[in-house]
């Protein structure tokens, strides 16, 4: 196609196939790190701690809490760490909270574009490996100490089964059998689930499980916010089965977290 | 130097518009409707897998008739410049007046300025906030825009069907009402058997993303109800 004049839509443009990035990336839109050599040491941006995720037995749980330090400060009690990113599929995010929120916006959109122009969803496989190209593309900013981990689950619909991948901040990606954790207080998670895991639980069990998790994770790392009854701040938790992504209600996180803070003691 | 033959600009026009009717005329066409939860495009679509109505956003939604290739073309430059727009903005900036007028310029200039214009016709719908109208906007082969209402078709044969329906159209149908008139009025006027439907839904409800295809089971549902067809 020849050249068209500047105006309207760019449809000679070089063509970027079905990716959303690549498309910002040929408009001159994506984000280029031009940051200084050593530590950002003046730098102390807000981050976000505790995310993980478990399998069960009708598909894949995914949570975190809902706390961002600044150093030694709490500079959020209710940010959102666990984003659906599309029908089938939810992302959670550890890190520098300002880049992970804009990784996870990114995400989100790529996978719609990539379903709208393509007529069809991509692959849960898919979906993991560019969401580890995206990791990948911040590592000048980990090497300033702004590294973003996320946490992705989603249900696979062509094995039919939830799936858990944990990522490095290389990029690295790595698929998890039974359950995944990222953030500050994700050692303490992992040993909590290390016991409490348990091959095709039903759902309730799950939702309690990942709760103790998250209950276990604050009552040992500081980072963390555990549920806080007082003020009314809950963990969020999400779901993902063969019938797609759904929210688990606070009624229902709000007795589960009773329980777990009662049992924690 | 060639000093080429003179031809007044009416008569480039006329030949390069007569030449994109042409090429329309030879595919067919698309019904789109308001029915009681939002709007419904329809189109008579023999396979299963070159689709003609997709979703560019939220709510709003592309249909085209003519060339494949070209209307393709628009449609993923309609869905880039949509998602870079609610990327960069908010989703709330994306409009199908602003998609429509990029559509329609970008028509305008291939019109006069290419070796041949596209041969296609556009619809942009958009479904509206709640208590707030919908919006239907056509965009032709050399890039006029026109605001529709209600229900209108677009296509070689869009003179005809649009008169049909808009002669049984009546506001407030369910959605099943609206597709099952739709066919009748496809069926009617192509006097012949048709062979398969396309056919989506912008539909006010809980999600954000309004677009749904109607699945082949629903449609046969609707189409055996029909004796007509």
């Amino acid at each position: 196609m020849t050249e068209l004049p500047n105006w309207g839509l760019p449809l000679g443009a070089p063509a970027p196939g079905s990716s959303f990035s690549d498309l910002l990336d040929s408009l001159g839109l994506a984000p280029r790190w031009k940051v200084p050599a050593g530590p950002a040491q003046t730098l102390n941006p807000p981050e976000g701690t505790t995310v993980l995720a478990c399998r069960y037995g009708d598909g894949v749980v995914i949570g975190g809490d809902r706390q961002a330090t600044e150093g030694h400060l709490i500079a959020h009690r209710r940010i959102r760490k666990v984003y659906r990113s599309d029908r089938m599929s939810a992302v959670a995010v550890a890190g520098t909270a300002g880049l992970a929120l804009e990784m996870v916006r990114l995400f989100t959109v790529e996978l719609e574009h990539y379903e709208k122009i393509e007529g069809a969803m991509l692959s849960l496989e898919g979906k993991a490996n560019f969401l580890s190209r995206l990791v990948r593309s911040q590592l000048p900013l980990a090497f300033q100490g702004l590294a973003v981990v996320p946490l992705f689950a989603g249900y696979d619909q062509t094995s039919d089964q939830g799936r858990v991948y944990t990522f490095d901040v290389v990029g690295g990606r790595y698929e998890e059998k039974q359950y995944g954790a990222a953030g500050s207080g994700a050692v303490q998670a992992r040993a909590y689930l290390r016991t409490a895991w348990k091959p095709e639980m039903a759902e309730d069990e799950v939702v309690e499980k990942v709760m103790g998790a998250l209950v276990a994770a604050a009552d040992v790392d500081v980072a963390t916010g555990g549920p806080d009854l007082r003020r009314g701040i809950l963990p969020n938790l999400v779901m993902i089965d063969r019938g797609g992504v759904r929210e688990v209600s606070d009624d229902h996180l709000a007795s589960v977290a009773e329980a777990a803070l009662r049992e924690g003691q | 130097m060639n000093p080429g033959f003179y031809v007044t600009p009416e008569q480039l026009v006329r030949d390069r518009a007569e030449f994109a009717r042409k090429g329309i005329a030879r595919g067919r066409s698309i019904l789109a409707m308001e029915y009681r939860d939002g709007l419904l495009m329809l189109a008579e679509n023999p396979g299963g897998s070159l689709n003609k109505i997709s979703e560019v956003y939220d709510r709003i939604a592309f249909a085209g008739v003519g060339r494949y290739n070209e209307f393709e073309t628009l449609r993923k430059a309609g869905i880039r410049q949509a998602d870079v727009m609610g990327y960069l903005y908010s989703r709330d900036d994306v409009t199908a007046l602003g998609l429509a007028t990029a559509f329609s310029q970008t028509l305008g200039v291939i019109f006069s300025h290419e070796a041949k214009p596209f041969e296609v016709e556009l619809l942009i719908c958009e479904l509206g906030l709640e208590g707030q109208p919908n919006q239907m906007l056509q965009i032709s082969y050399d890039g006029t825009l026109l605001e529709g209402r209600e229900a209108l078709a677009i296509g070689g044969k869009a003179d005809v069907l649009g008169t049909a329906l808009r002669d049984r159209f009546e506001p407030g149908l369910d959605r099943n009402a609206a597709l099952r008139l739709g066919m009748q009025v496809f069926a009617e006027t192509e006097r012949r058997p048709l062979d398969g439907w396309e056919a989506a839904v912008l539909e006010r409800g809980p999600a954000r993303r309004c677009f749904r295809r109607l699945t082949g089971p629903e449609l046969a549902r609707v189409s055996e109800e029909n004796p007509s067809s």
